[in-house]
């Protein structure tokens, strides 16, 4: 079957029923409680949850053949956690897991794709499957296919039944014995725990693994002790390099900040562009320089924020501390000086993932952005993009938040070069579709800029725009001219096997990968 | 033209070519593609190759590719450079003229 | 001769041709002139491959909406005659011809270039010349060398070498250069062609390029050559006509307009006559006022 941006989808995939996107503000949420596997219990005795290995903690949590269990991906790249949880597991021998973090990180030394082909894991559900995990799925190494969700289609489906955790593995830089835990403060502090919440209250088994233990109670806690089961205190979390990595330096590649700067005007030009209104900008190298360009228009036109949300960057809390945005919602931060800021600043907070994005809640602070700034591997004219697959087939991303900021802002603007080498990144057709093109406003490159007609603010920014001056080009002359640079390349060549099924955050199914053919 | 000893053009930079270009004596044309886009370009790169060297009348030569996602026309001009640079000659721009 | 459409040379920009990458990004800047670079930049190692690269480049995707030139290696050195050969192929818009000293020098590169637009069947004089100024020899013969020959569209002033050559010292405020700067806008205004400043070296001091764009607009230039892309936007923002200068534009051209329909030899405006150089630099205001986004003569965009 079709779905609403035209993607082939099977109906079913063993005994997973797929529903086909039927668009971005569609499909209504069900009139059911929400679901939860969390039980009421008595208080542990004897003042303490701590056990000495993640082996005890896995079977006191009664984890048996087929569950579910969880991570978050806060420690990113440095995580260890992961790691010595599933082989831990695999010395118990059990097996046939599915296996649903927050996000796969490309972590080494074990890989993922070991635990996969001893059978440990069976099932992978997550935001996006990095590196070593994403290459070998794409060839094929899965029975079953992952199921990728946004950040805001997690909590939904943990509440929606779809994703019910046994035990949720929750990594913290600092806790005490009870199990109050956080992630800013101790050794290896990453932040913002925010896509843990979940996890602590829906997991039928909850176990926070840590390696800085503090006094009781621990404080500031993310995580409650009452939801917490037991404590596990390992030699290390992860690698301090790569958790506490410091703010990452601006680009110098001119190509890159004359996207940044473009995307910012937009803003600057744009009616909302006042007086408390409200951005996110992300962390990758264009979001970054975005964000210095942005304080500069904000700088100069003495205009403050009300909020910034998401991911936070050095280069935001530094926006911050010149009062040029009242308060920071922290669902993730990017890098050491945005981890330390929770505790240090009354304005800048942690907050749960949920809070941030899910779309059946009764408001996620998404709903309220003005601006959202996106990255992107692919666009293609219909504005529909791509942020997981690159085009000769290879995994190269997550879905992360991307699919919901663009929902929930009112102006969402995506940054991309029309070319990346000669690879063209504005095409007829992305190879996999996860934001729909309908909920995004406006494509930024260094060949211009081009508004999607069929955004509801298409009218006002194009006003906006072309009063401020800014290069206006269609979205077809951007793909023409990336064309004619590159020459028309060779479509990838796929199996009828799925390999990746992609969740829009209503749970309907906006494309699946299929397994890629390789010459 | 004639290859008369081994020569390299182009760099090993993103969106440039490395090519070498070496004498290949009764063999023909030989050629080995090493690229980041040879799934989507890989026989347009090959085209390309073959289609510059019988413009410049090379019937015999072994060519090797590094491509770090080089344009169409960045291989062309690597290609025609490295076989002068082999062929020990300068390039006659009557050529173009065609 | 044809009139030649107004081009803006606000702001010039090199792509080392040693750069695959470089080139092909420096077409997405908004300088108005791009100047694919076969000279400076360039080892003598590499001389051969950058001209297979910019001719190939200029060739399949050179940028429709800027004006494209081509700088040459000097008059004297062994890879001039190369370069004559393939960058006139190419097409450009132009060759921007370095370290300029003799009129004589222009014009025996002015019949190469014919010798060559013979030869593939391209009318004579279609490629322009900017020349670059970059000695003290360069600047005393300022005024022979910008009327050398009517492909000259622009000459530029460049000051690294020109410092070197006076025995000067290069400093930011650039005292040293700056009798070398007025006397080429001179010879430029004298010649009807368009004059254009030196480089401003210091790619982070944008408060220092700012007060130094200022100044190559008041003394009268028509544009600036840029060291790095972050410096166009800055520059270009400087080489926007202030109303003042829009609305004397207006008239000079209205007065023109005028003299035509009562089909006068000499138009008269505020006792003093309209040259051809003030009509085409009054065409050129409003040709910078709308690049800048400015509607100059109502609502109705001048093309």
């Amino acid at each position: 079957m079709k779905n609403a941006v035209g993607r082939e989808i099977p109906e079913r995939i063993g005994d997973y029923a797929l529903k086909p996107y039927e668009g971005a503000y569609a499909v209504d949420p069900s009139k059911e409680p929400v679901h939860s596997l969390r039980t009421a219990a008595k208080p542990a005795a004897g003042g303490t949850k701590l056990l000495g290995t993640i082996e005890e903690a896995v079977r006191a949590c009664g984890l048996k053949d087929g569950m579910t269990i969880s991570f978050h991906h806060s420690f990113r790249e440095g995580d260890e956690i992961v790691g010595q949880v599933l082989t831990a597991i695999r010395a118990l021998g059990i097996r046939g897991l599915r296996f649903a973090p927050s996000a796969v990180v490309n972590i080494k030394n074990p890989s993922i794709v070991d635990f996969v082909k001893d059978g440990t894991i069976d099932r992978i559900e997550a935001s996006g499957i990095r590196g070593e995990l994403g290459d070998a799925v794409l060839a094929g190494l899965m029975e079953k296919p992952v199921i990728l969700r946004t950040h805001g289609s997690r909590p939904r489906a943990i509440e929606a039944g779809e994703l019910s955790i046994d035990v949720a593995f929750i990594g913290a830089s600092a806790a005490d014995s009870y199990g109050n835990a956080t992630g800013q403060i101790g050794p290896n502090a990453c932040g913002s725990l925010g896509y843990s919440f979940i996890d602590a209250t829906a997991a039928g088994r909850v176990v926070v693994v840590t390696d800085y233990l503090v006094e009781y109670p621990c404080c500031p806690a993310s995580i409650s002790q009452q939801y917490v089961d037991y404590v596990v205190k390992v030699e290390r979390i992860g690698d301090p390099e790569k958790i506490g990595m410091g703010a990452a330096r601006l680009t110098k590649n001119p190509r890159d900040l004359l996207i940044a700067e473009r995307a910012a005007r937009v803003m600057a030009a744009s009616r909302l562009f006042k007086d408390n209104f409200s951005f996110q900008t992300g962390a990758g190298a264009i979001s970054i320089a975005c964000t210095k360009y942005l304080e500069e228009q904000m700088e100069e036109r003495s205009i403050k924020a009300s909020f910034a949300l998401g991911g936070m960057t050095a280069a935001i809390v530094e926006m911050y501390k010149k009062g040029l945005v009242r308060v920071l919602e922290c669902s993730q931060s990017f890098d050491a000086v945005a981890a330390r800021a929770i505790a240090e600043e009354p304005g800048i907070v942690e907050i749960d993932n949920a809070l941030y994005a899910n779309p059946f809640t009764k408001g996620a602070m998404l709903d309220r952005l003005n601006f959202g700034v996106l990255a992107a591997l692919e666009v293609d004219t219909d504005f529909n993009v791509n942020i997981l697959t690159g085009s000769s087939g290879e995994m190269m991303g997550g879905l992360g938040g991307g699919p919901d900021v663009a929902a929930g802002a009112d102006i969402s603007i995506v940054c991309l070069p029309v070319i990346r080498g000669r690879t063209p990144s504005v095409t007829k057709r992305v190879f996999t579709c996860c934001t729909p093109g309908e909920t995004v406003a406006c494509v930024v490159t260094e060949a211009g800029i081009a508004l999607n007609p069929r955004h509801a603010r298409y009218a006002e920014l194009k006003e906006d725009l072309e009063r401020a001056n800014l290069k206006l080009v269609t979205i077809e002359e951007l793909q023409k001219l990336a064309e004619s640079l590159t020459g028309v390349p060779k479509p990838i060549e796929t199996t009828d096997k799925v390999v990746c099924v992609v969740e829009y955050r209503d749970g309907t199914v906006i494309d699946v990968i299929r397994e890629i053919k390789r010459g | 033209m004639e290859i008369k000893k081994p020569a390299v053009a182009g760099s090993l930079e993103s969106s440039d070519c490395q090519i070498t270009v070496e004498p290949n004596p009764g063999q023909g044309i030989s050629v080995h593609l090493e690229s980041d886009v040879k799934a989507m370009f890989g026989d347009s790169i090959l085209e390309t190759v073959h289609t510059v060297l019988k413009e410049l009348s090379v019937p015999e030569a072994h060519v090797e590719l590094r491509d770090r996602g080089a344009l169409d026309c960045v291989i062309r001009a690597r290609l025609q450079c490295a076989v002068c640079r082999a062929a020990e000659t300068a390039y006659d721009w009557t050529k173009e003229d065609a | 001769m044809a009139e030649k459409t107004i081009r803006l040379k606000r702001t010039s920009l090199y792509a080392s041709g040693v750069s695959p990458v470089n080139m092909v990004q420096a077409v997405f800047y908004n300088e108005d002139m791009l100047i694919y670079d076969l000279e400076d930049s360039v080892p003598a190692s590499e001389k051969d491959a950058a001209r297979f690269l910019v001719y190939q480049m200029v060739k399949h995707h050179r940028p429709k909406d800027k004006y494209v030139g081509i700088r040459v290696n000097g008059i004297y050195s062994e890879y001039l005659e190369e370069d004559l050969q393939a960058a006139v192929r190419a097409k450009p818009d132009f060759l921007r011809i370095p370290k300029v000293e003799y009129a004589r020098e222009v014009q025996d590169i002015s019949n190469r270039i014919a010798a060559i637009e013979e030869k593939i069947g391209m009318e004579t004089g279609s490629i322009d010349l900017v020349v670059n100024v970059e000695s003290y020899m360069g600047v005393i013969n300022a005024m022979e060398i910008a009327k050398a020959s009517p492909r000259i569209v622009a000459m530029a002033v460049s000051a690294e070498d020109l410092t070197a050559s006076l025995k000067a010292q290069r400093t930011k405020q650039g005292l040293e250069v700056f009798y070398a700067r007025n006397a080429v806008l001179l010879a430029c205004r004298a010649a009807g062609i368009d004059a254009l400043d030196v480089v401003f070296s210091d790619i982070n001091d944008v408060a220092g390029l700012k007060e130094d764009t200022a100044l190559a607009k008041n003394l009268g230039f028509d544009g600036k050559t840029c060291i790095h892309p972050r410096q166009i936007d800055t520059v270009n923002t400087y080489f926007t006509p202030s109303m003042k200068e829009i609305r004397y534009a207006l008239r000079v051209l209205e007065a023109v307009e005028e003299g035509k329909r009562q089909k006068k030899g000499a138009v008269v405006l505020d006792g003093g006559m309209i040259d051809k150089p003030m009509e085409l630099r009054a065409l050129t205001t409003l040709a910078q006022a709308e690049a800048a986004g400015l509607h100059v003569r109502g609502e109705e965009k001048l093309s």
